[in-house]
């Protein structure tokens, strides 16, 4: 076992535009409004940056390839820049290029950005986009929703959980969700929303309403990192360091071998387990304080508390209901409103999540904050669908040594 | 050893508008519907064309038969979708039948269907012949060809054997005889007035061929025990067939009332549902019209007991759905712009190259079976899936079509584009191994649920507008 990335890298500064509609505004001024916070928090030079990892998905609808629109938007003073796409992970696999580029010595100081225009589609949800040329023969008309709802019936299946307590579980993610995001000014919903209301929404993709899908927002979040050494000498006090990292990638199993049984992530266990160990967490359920997951449906939160092994199989539904993961329960989940209410700009996402454990660590969350200080939170971002994806976990904590 | 019908099948499609929603939305332009009101006609699923719907009659006819006897396919049809591409090279691919085999395409007649059985009755030899006829029209909105047509389709094997039916003789006719036509780049038919195609088109032109098949076979009218003849007009078949000394009796049912005229392919529609019926010795005369006219004259054998087609055309008939939405029938057969939403805008260019290299797992759902740990899987890869295994190049070809499979998972997608929303879809595993995330048809949300049996069936993945490609694939349905 590699000896890991615990404690090799700290977060020296992070960034986050505010997520919504922002038809006013192009990539490049969420970009520059995300790092312009980071830069201002990090209290460097830009010129200081030595590399940078840029995260984009959908090139199409937005800026096109490469890592230039990066670097042309911030004038970057032509360092490595290098693009990331990973679908919906790609925030925390732009995060791992820095954090790694720290790591191994090979830079300093490094950037990560991530930044999406989704709302220059003309239509609701997640833009349409290509497949490649095989798939787009064979593969269902299936869009994210109608994927991801199929957790449900496999869920309920092998639980023997009916159609109306799956309903009522997931329904409470979202209120909860959105009460979280009620509290936070850069989330793009700051409704909250009834039980009643989500329950009754219209259907998206069966059993998923309205309310059970994230939004869809525009929006840009990065994070500038160092050594922690390099912190403390810039005068950085309550460093938060990188713990784990860890990125699992689906093989082809879940899509055509009979072993997965449809009702949870088959790599958010791999990637989870694997970042325990690589930050010395043995219990995650007493020592993780606080996650972030990637809430893109309610159903999807749901089946994910199990895979982070925090809830036991078959249990989530309850630990939901019973609010263990509200923003006043034992392990928050979503406190800044999530996916739900923040949107995914599918690039920034990731980065958003680990932007919201920054603030938490060091306390200044404001008025979402957790009132005892977190000391270990971790984020999990996942891209595809249930039966072939690539899911992304990080650890971040305070640095003690 | 005797050369003749080895086996037969058909398909209709599942949903059966009503004939009064169609009249309810026309008569306010023409009244005389009104005396049309009656019954219903079969209406292909939006997924379904000629060429699927030959694909589901080809395998309602051969059922699990070794398909290796084949030598040729002919499909035939008035409604295929390209002019210019070998139609029945689709369905020789769909059907996984070895690439030594002929294709022919006929068309540009209502009689195409007969005329190809003609054709392939007088070349099989030791190798058989698959006949397929199908036929889904454009039909102008509150025409009459709107409510007496129906989409549907027949197959026929054709060889030396053990036939359920011999050729006893045939007899043709060619005649100039416009009734109607479609001219190139026209979408619909025109159409002549019924009176004059009655007197002077079926009454000459079948009777005269007719006289021709009868000296031909020695044989005469009240030695037929069943007459299929398909004709939309009212008062022909039956005034023929008295006039050939054929009893009342004999005359078949047009389905007129159940499924409507399938066109090209009707012919062999009627002739597959009237040998459900016959018994040994049975004469069975089939007459399709069309510029002229072919008379084809069949003696049941012994063997008409045995060999049973996988449905039938009794059996798709009660597979069925009642369908009353004639603006759903607009929007199905493209006579309606209807407003399908910018989802629907996603280019769907086909990469003629890839659909080559992968023509076997796209066209012929061809899988893979590992040679090492004989695991199936979906599409077949270099390694195999089953993480126990991972072996490198040791997929042997599989097929999937006819396998049983079950749902593990699955939704009813109000978002994504589809042509009948909700769009059903889900994982479906299959009890020998493997399993797929595919598109499901004919179906209603309420139907659905883990665990459900479901069958594979060929059809239309998508069309590409721009380009005028149709792409097929495999969908799922509620298994029979």
């Amino acid at each position: 076992m590699a000896r890991g990335i615990k404690d090799k890298v700290a977060i020296l500064g992070m960034g986050c535009s505010k997520f919504g509609e922002r038809w006013d505004k192009e990539a490049d001024d969420l970009m520059v409004e995300a790092f312009e916070e980071a830069l201002k928090d990090a209290g460097i030079e830009k010129n200081q940056i030595e590399a940078a990892w840029f995260s984009t998905a959908i090139e199409e609808q937005h800026v096109g390839k490469s890592g230039t629109p990066l670097a042309v938007a911030l004038r970057l003073p032509q360092i490595a820049v290098t693009r990331v796409e990973n679908f919906c992970a790609s925030g925390t696999d732009a995060f791992r290029g820095a954090v790694y580029a720290v790591a191994s010595g090979a830079a300093d100081i490094a950037l990560a950005l991530g930044v999406e225009k989704l709302k220059d589609t003309g239509y609701g949800g997640l833009p349409q986009r290509g497949r490649g040329v095989l798939n787009s023969m064979w593969w269902a008309n299936a869009s994210a929703p109608g994927n991801f709802a199929q957790l449900a019936a496999a869920y309920r299946a092998k639980h023997n959980v009916s159609k109306e307590d799956l309903k009522r579980a997931i329904a409470h993610v979202s209120v909860k969700s959105h009460d979280n995001g009620s509290r936070n000014p850069k989330a793009h919903l700051q409704n909250k929303v009834t039980m009643e209301q989500v329950l009754e929404a219209p259907i998206v993709a069966e059993p998923l309403g309205l309310f059970d899908c994230c939004g869809v927002s525009d929006g840009s979040a990065c994070a500038i990192v160092t050594t922690p050494e390099i912190a403390r000498s810039l005068g950085k006090k309550d460093i938060i360091s990188v713990k784990a990292l860890q990125l699992s990638v689906s093989n082809g199993v879940e899509a055509q071998h009979n072993s997965w049984d449809g009702s949870h992530f088959a790599t958010a266990r791999v990637a989870s387990k694997k970042a325990y160990q690589e930050a010395g967490v043995t219990n995650p359920r007493e020592e993780i304080d606080l996650i972030e997951v990637h809430d893109c449906f309610s159903v999807t939160e749901l089946v994910t508390m199990e895979d982070l092994h925090i809830s036991a199989e078959g249990r989530a539904i309850y630990d939901v209901m019973d609010g263990f993961y509200d923003h006043d329960g034992t392990i928050p989940c979503q406190i800044d409103g999530g996916l739900k209410c923040f949107g995914h700009p599918i690039g920034a996402s990731g980065l958003r999540m680990i932007y919201e454990m920054y603030l938490q660590l060091q306390g200044k969350a404001g008025p979402r904050q957790r009132a005892k200080a977190p000391r270990l939170g971790l984020t999990h971002n996942l891209g595809g669908f249930p039966h072939q994806n690539v899911c992304s976990v990080s650890i971040v904590g305070r640095y003690d040594r | 050893m005797s050369k003749g019908i080895l086996a037969y099948g058909a398909y209709i499609p599942m949903r059966r508008l009503q004939r009064k929603a169609i009249v309810a939305a026309n008569s306010w332009f023409n009244s005389a519907l009104k005396s049309q009101a009656k019954g219903e006609r079969a209406m292909a699923n939006w997924d379904e064309d000629s060429v699927t719907m030959a694909v589901a009659a080809a395998r309602d006819c051969l059922g699990e038969r070794d398909r290796n006897e084949i030598g040729a396919v002919h499909l035939a049809s008035t409604s295929l979708p390209f002019a210019d591409r070998l139609n029945a090279g689709i369905v020789v691919n769909a059907l996984n039948l070895p690439e030594n085999v002929a294709g022919h395409d006929h068309s540009a007649t209502q009689r195409a269907g007969l005329s190809a059985l003609a054709d392939a009755l007088g070349a099989a030899g030791k190798s058989a012949i698959l006949v397929t006829s199908a036929e889904k029209r454009r039909t102008k909105s509150a025409s009459p060809l709107e409510l007496s047509s129906g989409d549907g389709a027949a197959a026929l094997l054709v060889g030396e054997g053990e036939p359920v039916a011999e050729l006893v003789a045939s007899a043709s006719r060619t005649v100039d005889f416009v009734d109607h036509y479609r001219g190139e780049n026209v979408a619909f038919d025109y159409t002549w007035e019924e009176r004059w195609i009655r007197d002077e088109g079926y009454n000459k032109i079948v009777p005269a061929t007719l006289r021709d098949l009868f000296a031909k076979a020695g044989a005469r009218g009240e030695d037929i025990a069943h007459f299929v003849m398909p004709c939309t007009l009212a008062k022909v078949a039956g005034p023929i067939a008295k006039k050939a000394g054929i009893a009342e009796g004999a005359v078949r049912d047009t389905l007129a009332g159940v499924c409507g005229d399938t066109g090209a392919a009707h012919a062999l529609v009627m002739f597959a549902h009237a040998l459900e019926a016959a018994k040994p010795g049975e004469l069975i005369l089939v007459v399709a019209f069309g510029q002229g006219c072919d008379a084809l004259l069949f003696r049941a054998t012994d063997k008409i007991a045995s060999v049973k087609p996988t449905r039938g055309v009794s059996g798709w008939l009660k597979r069925r759905r009642e369908e009353t939405n004639y603006q759903k029938f607009l929007a199905f057969n493209d006579n309606i712009e209807i407003e399908r939403g910018m989802r629907s805008e996603v280019d769907k260019a086909t990469a003629l190259s890839s659909l080559y290299r992968n023509r076997n797992t796209i066209t012929g759902f061809m899988g893979g079976k590992c040679s090492v740990c004989g695991t199936l899987q979906f599409p077949k890869t270099n390694v195999c899936v089953n993480p126990n295994c991972n072996a490198f190049h040791t997929q042997e070809p599989y097929p999937f079509a006819d396998i049983e499979g079950r749902i593990m998972s699955y939704t009813a997608d109000n978002l994504t584009y589809s042509a009948d929303p909700p769009a059903c879809y889900g994982m479906v595993q299959f009890d020998a191994g493997g399993r797929i995330m595919i598109d499901f048809t004919d179906v209603t949300p309420d139907e659905i649920d883990v665990g459900k049996k479901m069958d594979m069936v060929f059809r239309i993945k998508d069309y590409d507008p721009q380009r005028g490609f149709t792409r097929y694939f495999w969908k799922a349905t509620p298994a029979a």
